[in-house]
């Protein structure tokens, strides 16, 4: 008799090295289901047990979701980009411009990593917006909601480093008018602006401290506040539902122990 | 005799090893610091003389407002005799334009508008735009040093040929 799929699958997940790594066997029950996720190092940063409820579209609009999945296309096409591109002046524009025109698939990756850029900007606040409104942000979110702050400015300092390093006019003047106003900030404004150009003008060192900050201080800061912020999902009670919050359901129980003393 | 040690202000020997321990990452903490700081901060700046030498006066015609991009100046060439002024916008840092036309300077960014003197017309700037220092060099060349302010309309401000 020929096996299934789901036969061979558990023939495979009963190997001593599948055990040897995910540590859970064959089986479906609840227990084992629940190991699965918990035992896993990336996926452990979930809850094991999920409202199917939650998991409806209305409830969150997957918005965190897809903002997650641009970030992962940005990683994604933004290493292939790293191949060719040098952060020097004025290599960098002739760089941006073979990506474009010469190197095979260079402007499908090199719009693919713009667009979702953009993407991702409109997605944290749309995200920010519906967290917002439905009132997940309250008791006992509220650390994940600061979390959520620091990666929105995460999001914005990338696409904003991001923008000097085509190097063109558009880049040139949006970083010298960006950066001047990091000098109205009082007393070590001038100071920050200096630092953060390393010089008294856009120039290469420019070019290259944006560069350095774009492609590893800030992806790997935003990832560290991610796992926090997944983390925190899970410790905080899960997705946020109404109906299984605190008050709500001591409002509820109130309202039902009132309806059945009137029924008496 | 426990009782004894608690009443005096002795530390016993593991919270002074913490206190050390604590004490020696702080200062080590401190230094690094001092140390990221100050690797940031360039020493040498590959960046362009802020002194621009703008040739010839006679290339300055009377009345005549010119723009050098390069250096962001304009040479000026009044009555009173020559000056400079800075063509960087002082809100953001914009190159701003001479628009004959108008008679005035106008920033593309965000609309700032100023007379031939750097006075603000109009606009966010809230400086004018700063006069710079001019000379006549020895063979005849007009310099101007961009690091250096000086007070507009003042007969100092002003080369005379």
């Amino acid at each position: 008799m020929a096996k299934t799929v789901d036969q061979y699958l558990d023939d495979l997940r009963g190997t001593r090295v599948w055990r040897s790594i995910f540590r859970s066997g064959t089986g479906s029950s609840t227990l084992k289901r629940a190991l699965a996720i918990q035992q896993n190092v990336f996926l452990h940063l979930f809850s094991t047990k999920v409202r199917t409820r939650m998991l409806s579209f209305s409830a969150t609009w997957y918005l965190g979701t897809l903002t997650l999945g641009t970030f992962l296309i940005l990683v994604a096409t933004g290493i292939p980009l790293m191949f060719y591109y040098h952060p020097s002046v004025p290599q960098a524009y002739a760089d941006t411009k073979d990506l474009q025109f010469v190197v095979s698939s260079g402007l499908f990756l090199r719009n693919l990593h713009r667009w979702s850029a953009h993407a991702m900007v409109f997605l944290v606040f749309a995200h920010m917006f519906k967290v917002f409104y439905r009132g997940a942000y309250r008791t006992p979110r509220e650390f994940n909601w600061v979390i959520g702050v620091i990666l929105l400015l995460m999001t914005l300092l990338l696409s904003y480093t991001g923008y000097l390093l085509p190097w063109d006019q558009l880049a040139y003047w949006a970083i010298t008018v960006g950066s001047n106003i990091a000098s109205a900030v009082p007393v070590m404004g001038e100071k920050i602006h200096f630092l953060l150009l390393g010089g008294n003008a856009v120039n290469a060192n420019a070019l290259l401290r944006f560069y350095v900050l774009h492609c590893m201080i800030l992806p790997l800061t935003a990832m560290f506040f991610v796992a926090i912020h997944f983390w925190r999902i899970r410790k905080d009670g899960g997705l946020y539902s109404h109906d299984s919050e605190p008050a709500t359901v001591r409002a509820n129980a109130a309202a039902a122990a009132a309806n059945a003393k009137e029924g008496q | 005799m426990a009782d004894e040690i608690k009443k005096t202000d002795d530390v016993n020997r593991r919270q002074f090893f913490l206190k050390l321990g604590l004490g020696s990452l702080g200062i080590a903490a401190a230094g690094t610091a001092a140390f990221a700081y100050q690797y940031l901060d360039p020493n040498v700046l590959y960046e362009p003389s802020p002194v621009v030498n703008a040739g010839k006066p006679d290339r300055y015609p009377l009345g005549s407002v010119t723009i050098d991009v390069n250096s962001g100046i304009y040479i000026i060439h009044s009555d009173e005799g020559y000056f400079s002024l800075s063509a960087v916008c002082t809100h953001l840092g914009c190159m701003t334009a001479w628009k004959p036309e108008l008679n005035m300077i106008a920033c593309p960014c965000h609309g700032s508008k100023f007379n031939e003197d750097g006075k603000k017309i109009e606009g966010p700037a809230p400086k004018p735009l700063p006069w710079k220092r001019i000379w006549l060099n020895d063979d005849g060349d007009l310099l101007v040093d961009r690091s250096t302010d000086v007070p507009p309309l003042v007969p100092d401000s002003y080369v005379r040929v």
